[in-house]
């Protein structure tokens, strides 16, 4: 089935999923406000949001199912695109479980908070299809003002109050660096479409154009931002750590995943004439990060910030895909966040089942001998911790996605060895806070006086559960996952509008 | 005993049932303690099934694994019981697994050592019996698998999956400077696998097509190629071979330890509880040795006999037989002391693989077996008298063959076998290295035959000052001298000594067909590509 983009009824068709999260969010809300705040409406209204994100998902498993395709319009209809939405909606799902544990404990009663993640995700589904950069930027905004509130959700907080703004000044600015960036893309090939960009820049020889250079500079700054790539990652502990647990999971796994996905299909799309000039911007961004994220994180103490870095070397990791361009990488890319997501998921669920009110128990010291109180919890946080440092078998699929972007970055007729060698030392070095953290559980006895973390609720312990099965379950059989993140190029089902597509699209089948 | 094994499709599923039976034991364990819960006084109560599961599970596995004995053929270098299933296609990686002589023997080891390791812990081990047993199997799961994989995705993966047993068994139940032991010794063997991790991959996309291939023989054909590129460092070439050994050559020498890669080995071997002691110096050093004979030498023949490196081999093989003894004889901790002789001996192993002839090598193989009983036997005996007296200081001792006699001949015998006298199985490894390796590199043989007499030396005057020395000490005077169980340990280990001491050939018939074609090819390789450099 080919959907034609330009008749309105076909592209609200290629936008099915969206619209029926969005429609669904705004139906939610007003649910939401036509009831007084209440624990228990606020359970409610979470169960119903998790119905529509299942009910989202069974709408893009049919449009895998059946294959829809789509000729050239503002929004892709392939693979990569469902691919990033059902990771998405994953890290969704487990947002809102742990958010229905964690504000009933924190005594947060406000129901949007639930419906507010449903319309960040919404803003990040329409990141994952965009093929336009007003698509783009529309979805940027729509994500990252909930994520703004969300960051904010807890009143009492003085830390989540103080991280919100940081994030939300900052995040300001960092999408003007994207929108000024687009601008001087638009000024420089008149186009906004992101394959006719990449196609006039080939037609018009306008390679060096300073216009170009420095509308591409502008937004490798904004979106640097927004997957917090050092050296533009400066917001990211501060924010993770003031927010909401189940928030800063949200934002480490999957505003990051969205932001890539649009980083990737931008790059991909419309620059490819220019890869070989911004090859080594990439190539740089990819190694500090993942150098810096990983020797800052040997510092941490407190859980969450620890898992902040972290996260931020993670990032480095995605960049590696990026920078690569080869035939596996965005298939790597797929597979890794979708790995990287169930990780920080449960790692995360780990910390706000052992957060008290008020998130006091943070320190690396309050997990000390945690196996001989909750050995299940310290067995699957050991399960997380080493599949974020890419462990086999007892890492689970961690490291298959490490070693998936180790083969994307290897196989090329040029390979980039040296990228593949900071990944692995920089993997070695991130042994140091991972194998920290497992250390403390199992190794370290517990303090007498310390307190007896209070026991675990429901939903958090089904997150716990489902991450841990989840990636031992690859960990053994990774071949259905890598199926379906085959084929997830995201230049698949690309058609140009003019018959000559002379730019040689990397990773397109050939024709 | 062939025909049985034949009609029974021995070959087909022993290898499996080998890999399968420790984990499914292990999580039976696990299954077991998690239904007896939690609180204390039923843990105190289960526990005890813990040990029992674990070690009937390991004498299963013993008594299923002495069928390869018999059924392995010794007249071909070919793998045998071979067994290949899909694992993960999209990315051609195969469940491939199969046996030579070499793995056999090495399969043989482990399985022998591990019962006795289960034993060796069996009242040592105190706290939270399930986990250690547990992972004691699992651990064992992934050793069996390093020496079956045909398959070079899949041994890394069974390479990775060793280290966090181990880590957790010294980290847990280890002593006092467990946790700087432990994660010294996970980092630094996690450094050297992971560049061996960029190799395979590597090596992998080069054998393969649209899909990789990481089977051994595809791997085998792709790397003999590898020769033609390379990169230019620091003015000069270097060809992607010798990156490449060189990445797998450091996953390995961590492990055997080579010297100067060796640092980890004293703090893991003392900190670690006896049976993870035994398991560390019986098998998980032989994987090292093991992974240049299987791996490093036979993809990157040229690399590995360039004169260069080869030499660097070789000096460093014999720097680490002498500088291991000299340090072992200052050792006032006889578990350091072991823990140090255990460098001196891989350093003939590894002497023996770089001198690369069919003698030095099966002589490696014979120190690599040797070392495996004597050493463990050693650590054994060690771990019983400090369940004892609770302190390994040599100095604590003295005369103690007055009091615990059975102990005191044990301990002379085994350091006997360690040192190297004819008559126990030291004696024969060392033996053939030096008369092996005399031809490819006499000097270096040598300066290593000294290394023998420092054995003595340091072995010969520890045992005099715990065993012979004036009973000074009162404390000494009332230690218990072994019981039934320990015995029960020993004899197998004395047995098997005696055995390979006098009569090694059925040992060395075995591995003979291996060692020949190793050396053949690793050989050939290397004259392939002399001829064809300019």
């Amino acid at each position: 089935m080919n959907l034609d983009l330009s008749v309105p009824a076909q592209l609200s068709y290629a936008l099915l999923p969206d619209l029926l999260l969005m429609g669904g969010a705004l139906l939610l809300l007003l649910w939401a406000a036509w009831r007084p705040e209440s624990a228990r409406h606020q359970r409610s209204v979470g169960v119903a949001c998790i119905a529509l994100l299942v009910l989202t998902a069974a709408a893009i498993v049919w449009f895998m199912v059946r294959g829809v395709a789509a000729g050239f319009g503002p929004v892709a209809v392939d693979r990569f695109r469902w691919v990033v939405d059902l990771v998405l909606i994953v890290g969704t799902i487990g947002t809102i479980m742990l958010s229905m544990d964690y504000n009933e404990r924190e005594g947060i009663t406000a129901p949007e908070a639930h419906v507010l993640i449903l319309l960040a995700t919404a803003g990040m589904m329409l990141l994952a299809a965009a093929r336009d950069l007003m698509v783009v930027f529309l979805g940027i905004e729509t994500m990252s003002v909930a994520v703004y509130v969300l960051a904010g959700m807890n009143r009492r907080s003085i830390r989540a109050a103080e991280g919100a703004l940081k994030y939300f000044l900052l995040g300001a600015f960092s999408t003007a660096f994207l929108l000024y960036g687009m601008a001087l893309v638009y000024g420089a090939t008149g186009d906004t479409h992101i394959a006719t960009i990449g196609q006039r820049v080939v037609q018009y020889a306008l390679l060096g154009s300073p216009l170009l250079v420095i509308g591409i500079a502008l937004m490798l700054v904004g979106f640097g931002f927004k997957v917090a790539a050092v050296p533009f990652h400066m917001w990211a502990p501060d924010v993770y750590e003031g927010a909401p647990t189940p928030v800063t999971a949200y934002m480490a796994a999957a505003v990051k995943a969205a932001a890539f996905a649009a980083f990737l299909r931008v790059w991909y799309e419309a620059f490819p004439a220019l890869f070989e000039r911004w090859h080594t911007a990439f190539w740089w961004l990819a190694a500090i990060t993942m150098i810096v994220g990983n020797v800052i994180a040997l510092r941490q103490r407190n859980l969450k910030r620890l898992l902040a870095y972290s996260s931020i070397a993670h990032a480095g990791y995605l960049l590696v895909p990026l920078t690569v361009n080869t035939p596996g990488a965005s298939e790597a890319f797929l597979f890794y966040a979708l790995i990287y997501t169930i990780a920080t998921f449960g790692a995360f669920a780990v910390v706000v089942a052992l957060g008290d009110v008020g998130e006091r128990s943070l320190r690396l010291d309050d997990y000390a001998g945690l196996w001989t109180l909750r050995p299940w919890l310290a067995v699957a946080m050991a399960i997380f911790m080493l599949a974020l440092l890419g462990f086999p078998l007892f890492g689970g699929a961690g490291f298959f996605a490490k070693w998936y972007i180790i083969k994307a970055a290897l196989d090329s007729p040029s390979p980039h060895t040296k990228l593949a060698v900071i990944l692995v030392i920089t993997s070695v070095i991130s042994a140091g806070y991972y194998l920290e953290v497992v250390r403390v559980m199992f190794m370290r006895p517990r303090v007498a006086e310390e307190r007896v973390p209070a026991p675990s609720r429901g939903l958090t312990k089904a997150v716990i559960a489902v991450s841990a099965v989840a990636l031992i379950g690859f960990g053994i059989f990774p071949e259905q996952l890598v199926r379906l993140t085959r084929g997830g190029a995201p230049v698949s089902g690309l058609t140009l509008p003019t018959a000559q597509s002379a730019v040689p699209l990397p990773g397109a089948p050939a024709r | 005993m062939r025909e049985f094994l034949d009609s029974i499709g021995y070959d087909r599923w022993i290898l499996l049932a080998l890999l399968a039976l420790p984990t499914l034991a292990a999580i039976g364990i696990w299954v077991h303690g998690a239904v007896i819960g939690n609180d204390a006084d039923a843990r105190e109560r289960g526990s005890g099934a813990a040990r029992h599961i674990a070690l009937w599970a390991f004498v299963l596995e013993f008594l299923l694994s002495t069928g390869l004995w018999w059924s392995f053929d010794a007249s071909t270098a070919a793998m045998q019981a071979t067994l290949v299933r899909d694992w993960i296609p999209s990315w051609g990686v195969r469940f491939a697994l199969g046996i030579d002589g070499i793995a056999l023997m090495m399969i043989l080891l482990t399985t022998f050592l591990m019962p006795l390791a289960a034993l060796g812990s069996w009242t040592s081990i105190r706290g939270k019996r399930h986990s250690y047993y547990s992972l004691l199997l699992l651990l064992t799961t992934g050793m069996l698998g390093v020496f079956m994989a045909r398959d070079l995705f899949l041994f890394y993966v069974m390479w990775e999956m060793m280290l966090v047993p181990m880590y957790f068994i010294i980290g847990i139940w280890g002593g006092e400077r467990r946790l700087y032991a432990s994660i010294k010794f996970f980092v630094y063997t996690m450094i050297g696998s992971l560049l061996m991790l960029v190799a395979i991959v590597w090596l992998g996309i080069k054998a393969g097509g649209a899909t990789p291939d990481f089977s051994y023989d595809a791997v085998l054909r792709a790397a003999a190629a590898s020769g033609a590129g390379g990169v230019t460092m620091f003015g000069t070439f270097v060809p992607a071979s010798v990156l490449m050994f060189l990445a797998f050559a450091l996953a390995f020498a961590v492990k055997v330890p080579m010297f100067p890669f060796h640092t980890w080995l004293p703090d893991a071997h003392v900190e670690a509880p006896t049976a993870g002691s035994v398991i560390l110096a019986g098998i998980m050093l032989k994987m090292g040795t093991y992974g240049f004979i299987r791996f490093a030498l036979p993809l990157f023949p040229d690399a590995a006999m360039s004169p260069g490196i080869r030499t660097t081999f070789l000096v460093l093989g014999v720097i680490g037989v002498l500088y291991g003894a000299l340090v072992a004889m200052v050792q006032p901790d006889f578990k350091k002391l072991v823990a140090y002789s255990s460098v001196s001996h891989l350093g003939f192993v590894m002497l023996g693989i770089f001198a690369l002839t069919t003698q030095s090598v099966q002589g490696a193989l014979m120190i690599m077996i040797n070392h495996g009983i004597s050493t463990g036997a050693l650590f054994l005996l060690i771990g019983m008298i400090y369940e004892r007296r609770h302190t390994r200081e040599i100095e604590a001792y003295g005369g103690i063959a007055r009091t615990v006699p059975l102990f005191a001949a044990l301990l002379t015998f085994v350091s006997l076998s360690s040192i190297g006298l004819p008559g126990t199985n030291g004696f024969v490894g060392e033996f053939l290295v030096l008369l092996g390796s005399f031809r490819t590199a006499p000097w270096l043989t040598t300066i290593a035959a000294t290394g023998v007499i420092f054995a003595a030396a340091y072995l010969l005057w520890a045992i005099q000052r715990i065993l012979f020395n004036s009973l000074d000490k009162p404390v000494n005077e009332h230690i218990p001298d072994l019981n039934g169980r320990e015995i029960a340990i020993m004899v197998p280990l004395v047995v098997v000594i005696l055995w390979l001491g006098l009569y090694p050939a059925p040992v060395l018939r075995r591995m003979e067909a291996s060692a020949e074609a190793f050396v053949s090819h690793v050989s050939a390789g290397a004259a392939t590509s002399v001829a064809r450099a300019p």
